[in-house]
């Protein structure tokens, strides 16, 4: 039982630690989907993360907060957009370029404005958002089993966790169930199809990357407006990296996304669990150890070692007409 | 066949368009002074003032400049073979195991000028073994070293996290670092460098490494330039369909290269911990590796551009310090910005004003400096 | 729609095109193109490769844009200013280079770009309904549920003909459609291609094979060098007719070259077969033997095969099966050949793609006067390279190829063409080897320079050289060959003698040969 109390913990913190991936990684899969490479998920989130921190410290209301986050990691997004459709410049220099940026900007703007020392006010009341509790999760708190799984790991999270999990058969549905998905599948792999049957490359990568935005942006407003109240200089701390991990890791599909990041946080969570707490049989594992652990797993999947992660054809490649 | 690309003076190639991105670099970073309520032309002026006016500003940009010639050589060596290595950071963070290795063992029993030449060899054998996995998979298993290195970033975290505070740290000691070397692990400061100039160098740790830098600079060139193996690293980065024809070994040259610039990576770790503090420390790579893509891109990926750029940026971390006692508002954090737009509009964005020059010089300029008739195809 | 069966619909014109000129930068692709096609009619559009054929289908589908002239679909005048235009005024084209989705199934590439509405359960639906009603309109008979990359290439044709068929397409214009098939689906398609003209449904082909021209089309049209040449009614011309529009009757190239003698046999061929990256065989077991101090040329039009023998026999390109003997010894061609060994064995390569593989566009005119030869130690200090010796080595080829500018320092990509062409012949022609591979050797050449490469390369074969000759050119196959091969479709189908009548190796190049032979 007492294994069991230390699972449902594990899962839980598992389950807070995710959701900014997911929100991050499938961020990150509209925007590679569509053939644009994003390294800048970390800066968008970053940026994100502030803009909602302090527009929610300033109006009081989280939901501005989150409304100004996803207006800044567009922003960004759209300049990443500019870069790499527009001016047909690499992409990864564009999202380097947009990490550091966001990393620079947030902490002077929050030194400019709050003073304190690069984080915004400490959020409170309807600044930040609140857990929900879903209906009965104290009656059957106290149900062996079932009850714990209900009441801690379903019940009592962000809204915007929800969300997330939401999301992802949502962009399921999207990718594979509608006319956009099915055009931003298509441009990713051959934009000359796309090209050819009269629909426009440039305009449809700039939607997906904007939908990248905004993602980005609510993965941002989860960091700085729900598991932790307020932003902190840095806050993203390579999550943005993580999520780019996860979804090489995933191959690209939105389900798989879901599971690679649950894994990743799962490892996160239990570096956290295990710090003191040797394991039984192995001993002290180091928690540095799980922390290199998703970066190492996806090393070995891109070496195609376990199975092969083969990136959308045209992911990276600036589109112009063949001659 | 490509979309016909005007063809200009190489001067405006090389000189003028860099520097116009540069400069609509530095505008842009102006707003955002103005955005924080501060004169931007002041900031300018301090900036200046606080990394040349005065022999200690100068010792702490040079300084900094070391770290940022070593990292942009690894980024430009790379950038020379068609690579984009993201991974000097972590190659550089890895390579301080080469450093302080050789001073925690020799540094009592041999003098610095003895050491020296060890810690040289560490740190290009560490930072070089950092670079080899991500090469070895971009040229045999096709894995984008892009996100290889960034991978390696993360893992070389945790690696040296896990080694400062499990394993290097002294016993009893509560900060994660390394004892502090004694004498044979402690390079000179250069203060008689400075000194030929009339300047005092102050406390700036400006040391030795700035004189290894230059001797990298120069060997980069020599490299590139003027050996087969450069050659074959240029043939491949222009072209891999030439190099083939050539019969060049690709994956040979790929993994070469990117031990290389694994190598110059590891070695900006000789500054900050033989140079300066005496001693290994958590993080003390500090972002240096990234400030080499932006030092690499405008300076072209050639020392002598390299060289230039990464003073510049040294100025700026040097200013910048300089600046934020004098305005508060604006802290070191405002280089990450400079350093943010400097790879955007030199590096990502790079064309964007080149049709506007273009048409100026057709207007203008007529049929200036370009020698032969453009290839008729 | 039907009504116009009959003879009558012959008077209907479909496209109309008045006057269409394009560029691309300095090359002018099209110029003063005038066409008419008309309704219910297979039209055939016929020229060698980089007559303009394709671009000129590209305007019409609006791929590009015309810089000058009109068109007019069904007599109208229309501005078809991107695909979606031509695809609402009924026109459909499946290009050489399928555009398709290839880890899409048949189902979504057909549905791209007419979905229905932003939700795809109502076009999924009409495209299955509409696919059964094709498939027994036409016999265009596929699985929708096929992944496309899992497809043969003829059905992966056939997906983009119901393409353009699904969007209502009255005209089809189909780009090269045979390059990439066996005979029998060949055979398949024209079928269909009947099948869809006895609907009423207007087909523009585009070929340079002259059999198919005469095999299918009503009317033909010919294309030289961006200019409409003529056009003809199919049944009123011949194969010779057409073989000639489409060469032209060219200054015939004056080469002086004395009487070949040729001695033993330097380079040896044997059953090459050689496949591309998608596993299509472009060579298909080729044989062929090189004397020293002979010129063997291949003709033939590009991409039948002749590329990927070149690459082969350098060392380039891996070949599935087959030997190719250097002075009697074996070089691997299953891919253990090393090029830069292959070199020092006295093996030349002139290689057809100057831009890409014979030269570094961004180097300095000495840096590419090594290029393959860098690890000589003519040119090297140890580990460092002799910039002094390479620059003078540079510099005297210059003089001795009139390259000009003769500035070894300046960028390649500033020389013109054919300086660049000679900066190649130079570096190859002069390390004195037993067998010269030369591909395409004047291609984007100006006239004053052409002279000089043909001269150069008498002097190869005069030295005793083994040459083997590649062009798309005919003329200057037959100026300087000893014995030509024609090779079609990865074979080769013939051997002549140079003096052959120009007529008769353009009826070989295109396919159609009086009597089979294959040269052992």
């Amino acid at each position: 039982m007492q294994y069991f109390d230390t699972l449902i913990v594990l899962l839980q913190s598992t389950v807070r630690v995710s959701v900014p991936l997911i929100l991050a990684a499938l961020a990150g899969l509209y925007s590679e989907r569509s053939g644009i490479f994003d390294i800048g998920l970390e800066g968008k989130m970053l940026g994100a993360a502030f803009g909602g921190g302090a527009i929610a410290a300033l109006t009081g209301s989280a939901w501005l907060g989150m409304g100004a986050a996803v207006l800044v990691a567009v922003a960004l997004a759209l300049v990443h957009a500019f870069a790499s459709i527009t001016q047909r410049g690499n992409q990864i220099v564009s999202g380097v370029a947009i990490n550091f940026i966001a990393a620079g900007a947030t902490v002077i703007l929050g030194q400019a404005w709050f003073r304190q020392g690069g984080r915004t006010p400490p959020l409170g009341g309807e600044a930040r958002f609140r857990t929900i509790e879903l209906p009965f999760a104290d009656a059957l708190r106290d149900i062996p089993i079932l009850g714990p799984i209900y009441a801690n790991l379903l019940s009592g999270h962000y809204v915007l966790t929800y969300f997330a999990f939401a999301l992802v058969p949502f962009t399921w549905w999207v990718l594979f169930r509608t006319r956009f998905g099915l055009r931003l599948r298509a441009v990713g792999e051959n934009p000359g199809a796309v090209d050819t049957a009269g629909i426009s490359v440039a305009w449809l990568r700039y939607r997906a990357v904007i939908c990248c935005g905004i993602l980005t942006g609510v993965a941002g407003a989860y960091l700085s407006l729900a598991m932790t109240a307020g932003f902190v200089k840095g806050m993203t701390a390579g999550k943005g990296f993580i999520a780019l991990a996860a979804l090489i890791f995933a191959k690209w599909k939105p389900v798989n996304v879901m599971f690679a990041c649950l894994l990743f946080g799962f490892l996160d969570a239990a570096a956290i669990r295990m710090q003191g707490n040797p394991l039984p049989i192995i001993g002290q594992v180091p928690s540095q150890f799980m922390q290199a652990l998703p970066y190492v797993l996806t090393v070995v999947l891109l070496a195609g070692f376990i199975g092969k992660a083969i990136p959308p054809k045209a992911g990276g490649v600036p589109y112009t007409k063949e001659r | 066949m490509s979309a016909p690309y005007a063809k200009l003076p190489a001067w405006v190639d090389f000189g003028l368009i860099p520097l116009i991105n540069l400069i609509v670099a530095f505008l842009v970073a102006g707003l955002v002074v103005l955005l924080v309520g501060e004169n931007p032309i002041r900031a300018a002026g301090l900036l200046v003032e606080g990394a040349f006016g005065y022999g200690e500003g100068i010792g702490f940009t040079l300084y900094y400049a070391t770290n940022f010639i070593f990292t942009g050589l690894a980024v430009a060596i790379a950038f020379h073979c068609g690579l984009f290595n993201i991974g000097g950071e972590g190659q550089a963070y890895v390579g301080g195991l080469g450093v302080a290795l050789p001073c925690l063992w020799f540094d009592t029993i041999l003098p610095w000028y003895l050491t020296f030449p060890l810690v040289i060899l560490g740190s290009m054998f560490f930072g070089a073994l950092w670079a080899l996995i991500p090469g070895y998979l971009q040229a045999k298993r096709g894995s984008h070293v892009v996100i290889t290195t960034i991978m390696f970033n993360f893992i070389a975290s945790s690696l040296m996290v896990y080694l400062l505070v499990d394993v290097l740290k002294p016993r009893g000691s509560m900060s994660p670092e390394t004892r502090t070397f004694e004498e044979g692990g402690q390079l000179p400061r250069l203060d008689w460098l400075l000194e030929i100039f009339g300047l005092n160098i102050g406390g700036a740790p400006f040391n030795l490494s700035f004189l290894l830098a230059l001797v990298a600079s120069f060997v980069v060139w020599l490299i590139v330039w003027r050996t087969r193996l450069g050659y074959e690293i240029r043939t491949r980065g222009f072209s891999p369909s030439a190099a083939r024809y050539a019969g060049m070994k690709e994956a040979r040259i790929i993994i070469v290269t990117m031990m290389l610039s694994g190598a110059l990576a590891g070695m900006m770790a000789i500054n900050p911990i033989m140079g300066e503090q005496y001693r290994m420390q958590l993080d003390f790579v500090g972002g240096a590796g990234f400030v080499g893509i932006a030092v690499a891109l405008m300076g072209r990926s050639h020392p002598a551009g390299i060289i230039p750029a990464a003073i510049l940026f040294g100025m700026l971390y040097q200013g910048g310090a300089e600046i934020s006692f004098e305005m508060p508002q604006i802290s070191r954090d405002m280089i990450v910005i400079i350093q943010g737009l400097v790879i955007l509009f030199a590096g990502a964005m790079e064309h964007m004003f080149r049709p506007a020059i273009a048409s100026f010089f057709i207007a203008f300029g007529g049929r200036s400096g370009v020698p032969a008739a453009p290839a008729s195809e | 729609m039907r009504s116009g069966r009959g003879r009558s619909y012959m008077s209907d014109i479909a496209i109309e095109l008045k006057g269409i000129d394009k560029s691309f930068g300095l090359v002018q692709a099209n110029r003063d193109i005038n066409l008419v096609v008309r309704k219910g009619t297979i039209h055939g559009i016929i020229g060698e490769n980089g007559a303009g054929k394709s671009t000129l289908m590209s305007i019409l589908y609006g791929f590009y844009q015309a810089d000058n002239g009109a068109i007019f679909v069904d007599n109208n005048e229309v501005e078809i200013s991107g695909p979606s235009v031509a695809i609402a005024k009924g026109i459909g084209m499946v290009h050489q280079h399928f555009m398709l989705v290839e880890n899409f199934s048949v189902l979504e590439n057909i549905m791209l770009g007419a979905e229905e509405g932003q939700i795809l359960n109502a076009g999924i639906a009409k495209v299955r309904a509409e696919l059964l009603r094709l498939e027994a309109e036409y016999g265009l008979e596929v699985d929708a549920d096929a992944i496309i990359e899992d497809l043969p290439v003829g059905i992966q044709q056939r997906v983009e003909i119901l393409k353009a068929l699904y969007r209502g397409a009255e005209i089809l214009i189909l780009d090269e459609p045979t390059g990439v098939l066996t005979p029998a689906e060949a055979d398949h398609l024209f079928r269909i291609l009947d099948q869809l003209k006895s609907q009423g449904k207007t087909i523009i082909l585009i070929t340079h094979k002259l059999r198919e021209i005469m095999a299918i089309t009503d009317e033909v049209s010919v294309m030289r060098r961006g200019e409409m040449v003529a056009t003809r009614k199919t049944a009123e011309t011949s194969v010779e007719e057409l073989a000639e529009l489409m060469v032209g009757r060219r200054v015939l190239l004056q080469v002086d070259k004395g009487v070949a003698n040729p001695g033993k046999v330097r380079l040896e061929v044997e059953n090459l077969t050689v496949r591309d990256s998608r596993g299509v065989a472009m060579v298909k077991n080729v044989s062929l033997k090189v004397r020293e101090g002979e010129i063997l040329g291949i003709a033939g039009v590009a991409g039948n095969g002749q590329s990927e023998l070149l690459q082969a026999i350098a060392g380039i390109r891996k070949a599935e099966k087959g030997r190719v003997l250097l002075n009697g010894e074996p070089i691997g061609v299953a891919g253990e050949a090393d090029p830069a060994a292959l070199r020092r064995r006295g093996l030349a390569h002139v290689p057809e793609d100057r831009h890409h593989m014979g030269l570094v566009l961004k180097f300095e005119e000495n840096e590419n006067a090594i290029l393959g030869y860098h690890d000589d130690p003519k040119y090297l200090k140890g580990m460092f390279l002799d910039i002094d010796a390479i620059r003078a080595d540079a510099a005297e080829k210059c003089r001795q190829y009139d390259i000009r500018p003769p500035d070894v320092r300046l960028k390649t990509a500033n020389f013109s063409g054919g300086n660049q062409q000679k900066i190649v012949l130079a570096r190859e022609m002069e390390r004195d080897p037993d067998v010269i591979l030369v591909g395409q050797p004047t291609r984007g050449v100006d006239v004053g320079a052409i002279e000089f490469i043909h001269k150069r390369i008498i002097e190869m074969r005069d030295a005793g050289k083994a040459v083997l000759l590649v062009s798309v050119e005919l003329d200057e196959i037959r100026a300087l060959s000893d014995r030509v091969l024609v090779m079609f479709d990865g074979r080769i189908v013939g051997e002549r003698s140079p003096e052959t009548d120009e007529g008769a190796l353009g009826l070989l190049m295109a396919g159609v040969s009086e009597t089979e032979e294959a040269v052992q």
